[in-house]
């Protein structure tokens, strides 16, 4: 007997003769005696709990964690602190341990939810028609694209931002190759995209805010110049900062999606968290992913549905919005607590909180020797820094002081190959910052005093 | 909106102003005036409109939400092609230590030796489970890793110098498949089903041509039957120059009794929250690793998790390491590395039950089907439900709810529905399509033997009530948070976020 | 419309759709039959007037709670009116779907076409 199962060698016995089998292997009598495996699996043997947990403990000591370090990483996910009462809620068996709400008479906590955290996607972004959450963000702007592709399938190309997050961009050029669309790159001057040159082939517009390199885009001429070609605008947006920035819906954006970690979320090293995906009133037949709806019961009483469902593969199948099955329901259910335990005010206060502190760290940072911004733009929480000497080197040497100041961009921006991106949430103070100004520093002066020595 | 009772309002329908749960840490810095750091003409005119509520009221608001649920830890959840098994609770704890929850992706790999460890680990595992030698971990779902296989497939063609522009999926396909098939830019060819609940193979003969580039298979089938003509079936695709896909829903019923890619898959899909336990979440999230074949494996999104012995590494330590050099890669299909909060959950099962434990996990999820069948016939429920395909099944059941809507005027939805008053979840209905009321039952192997009985117990009762009278089925569930709920006029004027 | 109903001035295509021919133009709809198939509709997408539709092709959809179905065009022709009320009240065409609930009307570009379509009986018994 396994952990988690209960057949003893008695019900194994009343069982078979219940169905009229000799053995258990008969069961299996399908299956051609060629493809039997005929040997056990290569794995280890069983283990007993304890053991499990002592071995996955031992894993979890190998890696260092925002608990362990000083950490400055940002580039799409963020460190944020977790209220205590999302854990709390998020772990409840009833959250936890349902299937996709199919029968509403008993899934109305998940639906219910689901409606509120709709509601709340939709006041962030500004536009009228959010779904129940995607996987998660950078293939949240593959599926828009697809939205995109499906409304206009003469048009043959997506304009990228090079601001978008470069897992992004990645995405959608893996799947564009399917569709036979072309995905062509709009520059960056000072670190804010300029603004392409557009025709009637393009199909849409995509980029970020903030963009990857921190930067506040100016949306509206974007989605303007855009809706002039004809072609749709899909903004991948940072939630948080939305406390503060025009939101996507205003600024005539068609398409809003965004990774929805920041929401509530662990950083579970780049997974689970969510997509979140928001269109105008036009889109609402192309949006794709479970809609949570209003309904009313035999008895009248207010009961909630998932909704517009002929758009999905289970009833749509070939010709559907999406091969989309799921949503993340349980990292948005964890997002909509979040979102109403910061409430209205408290996602004000949060934002601006990070806007001044990360004001205050680039400030300082940029008048460090070595260190100088690698653009001018306004930033909410994030920006890039050039650094005078090799990146790598500079980065192990405050590692070793406990401090991890942020994400090199040489991988993918050569263009800023001793670039450095610096986030700032909440979690990191005065103080922290304070202490990265200082290690950062002397590691740049190091850094700089071993290549000068070098080239002497 | 349609007004509710005071304990069933939203969390916006409770908010007041002014009320909050937050407190903000202190300003530590320099109150510079906002307009300095931000330009007006880029800043929203008013604060989003989120709910105003303290935390007691969060709190209560969302455990009241909860109990309106019905869930897997409380009761039978015998929904089939979904696997609804036993979320073990220490997969819980161990996701959520510090050093597995807060790791940042982008640390840098040298720092995070414990998570590719572990995903290397679980790679080699996946990889030995399904009889195929490379694995990627990166899709988020299972729909995602059909995606990915039919990209693999697309990638492989074309370095090969191919064009081909159609996939085929048998009729009883999960939806997914033959809009994942779109999706990736190609054509769907259906292939029938023949009586016995096989894949028609002469109409896969007719169909499969030069132009056809994979064949997408669940087996054992979506029909909880498995294929016994895997091998020419294999040998017909594979003929044409075509891959053959596995479709992983199912993988439970076969877990070291046979795998795969001995059968001649050449990619295959896990459902890590099917098989390998991640709690569903009500919906998500998922996890959808793939395994492939050596001539697919080029092609695998990146980047990769490499195990690097000490001399690749530099240095005199082995290692592990995230490989982005792969330049006939699909590219990726989502952001940094995957759902690895699932992979820690899924290792743990996989270390708890060892190679003896999976392969039980399989029979017992087989025994616990056809024990559940012979209950039902038993009790005389397959004289109206009879099995669409009689012969014994793998891991669940298809039966077929039309005699009793023809003899006893109720239908499988008013069956499911009135199963909800028995405090059981149903099973999934009108899937697959190709039969008639379907209804497709998945006990799982976590579930006893007393709780089979009485599942058999309670749709034989239904059918007994509805013999006396239709009409109570017809308009259950009784005693559930709601009622029978009006999909339709929902579906007219759809109301999907609390009105201003 | 509880029962089965196939009025005997219309013709009727194997796709369930039904023609109400007046002169060189046509009325369509879908019959009983799909309507009942399909269940409450929730959703009518109107073509838009000026398209062409051609014999035998989709020309539309409506959809159900939990289906999808092409509605396929009986004849050819271009659409010269849309039954506009249908998406604010997709639900007459289960109601009345002969009557107020025609999807769109269309000039025939090939009356001829009318000698392939059936009868009322013969589309009837086609359906047992």
């Amino acid at each position: 007997m396994t952990h988690y199962t209960s057949v003893t060698d008695e019900d194994r016995r009343e069982m078979l003769a219940a169905i009229g089998v000799a053995s258990v292997e008969d069961l299996f009598a399908d299956i051609p005696a060629t493809l039997r495996l005929g040997r056990p699996l290569a794995l280890d043997p069983p283990r007993a709990e304890q053991e499990v947990f002592e071995e996955l403990r031992a894993l979890a000591a190998r890696n260092v964690s925002t608990d362990d370090e000083v950490s400055f990483l940002g580039a799409g996910m963020y460190d944020h602190y977790v209220p205590a009462l999302v854990d709390s809620i998020v772990s409840r068996s009833e959250f936890l341990t349902p299937y996709t709400p199919y029968q509403p008479e008993v899934s109305q906590g998940t639906l219910q939810a689901m409606f509120e955290y709709q509601t709340a996607i939709s006041e962030l972004t500004g536009l009228p028609i959010s779904n129940a959450s995607v996987y998660e963000g950078p293939s949240a702007v593959g599926a828009a694209g697809y939205v995109a592709k499906l409304s206009q399938p003469a048009r043959r190309r997506f304009v990228v931002s090079r601001g978008l997050h470069p897992h992004a961009r990645e995405v959608l050029r893996t799947l564009s190759h399917g569709w036979g669309m072309e995905v062509v790159e709009a520059p960056l001057r000072d670190g804010r995209t300029e603004l392409p040159r557009l025709d009637d082939e393009v199909s849409a517009v995509i980029l970020q805010q903030p963009n990857f390199l921190g930067a506040v885009e100016d949306v509206a001429p974007m989605a303007a110049a855009a809706r002039a070609a004809g072609a749709l605008t899909i903004c991948a947006c940072d939630p948080l900062p939305l406390a503060l920035l025009k939101p996507p819906g205003e600024t005539g954006v068609d398409i809003a999606v965004g990774e929805g970690q920041s929401l509530g979320n662990r950083l579970d090293f780049g997974g689970p968290s969510f997509g979140f995906f928001a269109v105008t009133e036009a889109l609402i037949r192309r949006i794709p992913g479970r809609i949570a709806g209003e309904a009313r019961d035999l008895e009248g009483r207010r009961g909630f549905v998932l909704t517009l469902q002929t758009r999905e593969q289970h009833i749509r199948r070939e010709k559907a919005t999406s091969n989309i099955c799921t949503a993340q329901a349980l990292n948005a259910l964890a997002a909509i607590v979040y979102l109403s335990w910061l409430g209205r005010r408290g996602i004000v206060e949060l934002a601006e909180l990070t806007l001044r502190r990360t004001a205050y760290a680039r400030r300082r940072l940029a008048e460090l020797k070595g260190v100088s911004l690698a653009h001018e733009q306004p930033v909410v929480r994030e920006f890039a820094l050039r650094l005078d000497a090799p990146v790598e080197r500079v980065l192990a040497r405050c590692r070793e002081q406990g401090v991890n100041p942020g994400y090199p961009l040489a991988r993918e921006y050569p263009e800023l190959s001793n670039g450095l991106l610096v986030a700032i949430t909440e979690r990191r103070a005065r103080a922290d910052i304070d202490r990265l100004v200082d290690v950062l520093g002397a590691a740049v002066l190091a850094e700089s005093a071993a290549k000068l020595g070098a080239a002497a | 909106m349609i007004g509710a009772a005071d304990d069933e309002l939203t969390i916006y329908e409770r908010s007041r102003p002014g009320r909050r749960a937050f407190v903000a840490p202190a300003l530590d810095v320099p109150e510079a005036p906002l307009d300095e750091l931000l330009p007006t003409s880029l800043r929203r005119a008013e604060p989003p409109r989120l709910p105003e509520v303290s935390e007691p009221e969060i709190v209560r608001h969302y455990n009241r939400l909860s109990k309106r649920n019905f869930d897997l830890d409380t009761g039978f959840y015998p929904l089939g092609s979904c696997t609804m098994k036993h979320n073990p609770k220490l997969h819980e704890r161990v996701a959520a230590l510090s050093g597995h929850a807060h790791l940042h992706p982008l640390q840098d790999p040298r720092r995070a030796q414990g998570a590719l460890e572990l995903m290397w680990r679980l790679q080699q595992a996946l990889a030995e489970i399904a009889g195929l030698p490379h694995v990627s971990l990166q899709p988020s779902a299972g729909s995602h890793g059909e995606l990915a296989g039919v990209l693999l497939t697309r990638a492989f063609h074309e370095d090969h110098g191919e064009v081909r522009t159609k996939v085929l999926t048998p009729d009883t396909a999960h939806g997914t498949n033959p809009a994942t098939v779109t999706m990736a830019g190609y054509e769907v060819v259906k292939v029938g089903t023949d009586a016995d609940g096989n894949v028609d193979l002469d109409d896969l003969r007719a169909k499969a041509d030069a132009e056809v580039a994979c064949l997408m298979l669940t087996n054992p089938s979506t029909l909880g039957l498995f294929e016994p003509g895997i091998e020419q079936i294999a040998e017909i695709v594979h003929g044409v120059g075509a891959t053959l896909y596995y479709d992983g829903a199912n993988l439970n019923a076969i877990m070291g009794v046979c795998r795969p890619g001995d059968m001649g898959f050449d990619i295959v899909h896990f459902n890590l929250h099917k098989t390998f336990t991640q709690p569903h979440g009500g919906g998500g999230p998922g996890s959808g690793p793939i395994a492939v074949a050596e001539r697919i494996a080029p092609y695998l999104p990146r980047p990769q998790v490499v195990g690097r012995d000490g001399a690749a590494n530099g240095g005199s330590e082995a290692g592990y390491d995230l490989d982005y050099d792969r330049p006939k890669s699909i590219g990726r299909l989502r952001g940094m590395h995957g759902n690895y909060g699932v992979f820690v959950r899924a290792y743990a099962y996989i270390r708890s039950l060892g190679a003896a434990g999976l392969r039980e996990v399989s029979e017992v999820a087989v025994l616990n089907a056809n024990y559940l069948l012979a209950r039902l016939r038993h009790e005389g429920v397959l004289e109206y439900l009879p099995s669409a395909y009689p012969r014994l099944c793998m891991h669940e059941f298809v039966l077929s709810g039309a005699p009793m809507k023809r003899e006893l005027q109720i239908r499988t939805l008013d069956l499911a529905k009135r199963l909800l008053d028995h405090g059981v979840h149903p099973p999934t209905v009108y899937f697959p399509l190709i039969v008639e009321e379907a209804l497709l039952i998945e006990p799982t192997e976590t579930e006893t033997r007393e709780t089979l009985d009485r599942f058999a117990a309670a749709v034989a009762e239904i059918l007994r009530e509805a013999r006396d009278d239709p009409s109570v089925a017809r308009s259950a569930p009784y005693r559930t948070p709601v009622r029978r709920l009006d999909e339709a006029a929902a579906s007219r004027r759809p109301v999907i976020r609390q009105p201003r | 419309m509880a029962e089965a109903n196939y009025p005997d001035d219309l013709l009727y295509h194997p796709e369930h759709d039904w023609a109400r021919v007046e002169g060189g133009e046509a009325t369509f709809g879908i019959t009983w039959y799909a309507q009942d198939a399909l269940g409450e509709l929730v959703f009518f997408d109107a073509p838009q007037v000026g398209a062409h539709v051609t014999k035998d092709e989709p020309y539309t959809e409506v959809e159900s709670v939990k289906a999808v179905s092409d509605v396929f065009a009986p004849l050819s022709g271009e659409i010269v009116a849309v039954n506009d009320a249908l998406s604010e009240k997709p639900e007459t065409i289960n109601e009345d779907p002969y009557g107020e609930g025609w999807l769109v009307r269309v000039r025939l570009s090939d009356p001829a076409e009318t000698e392939s379509l059936m009868d009322a009986q013969t589309y009837e018994a086609g359906l047992e």
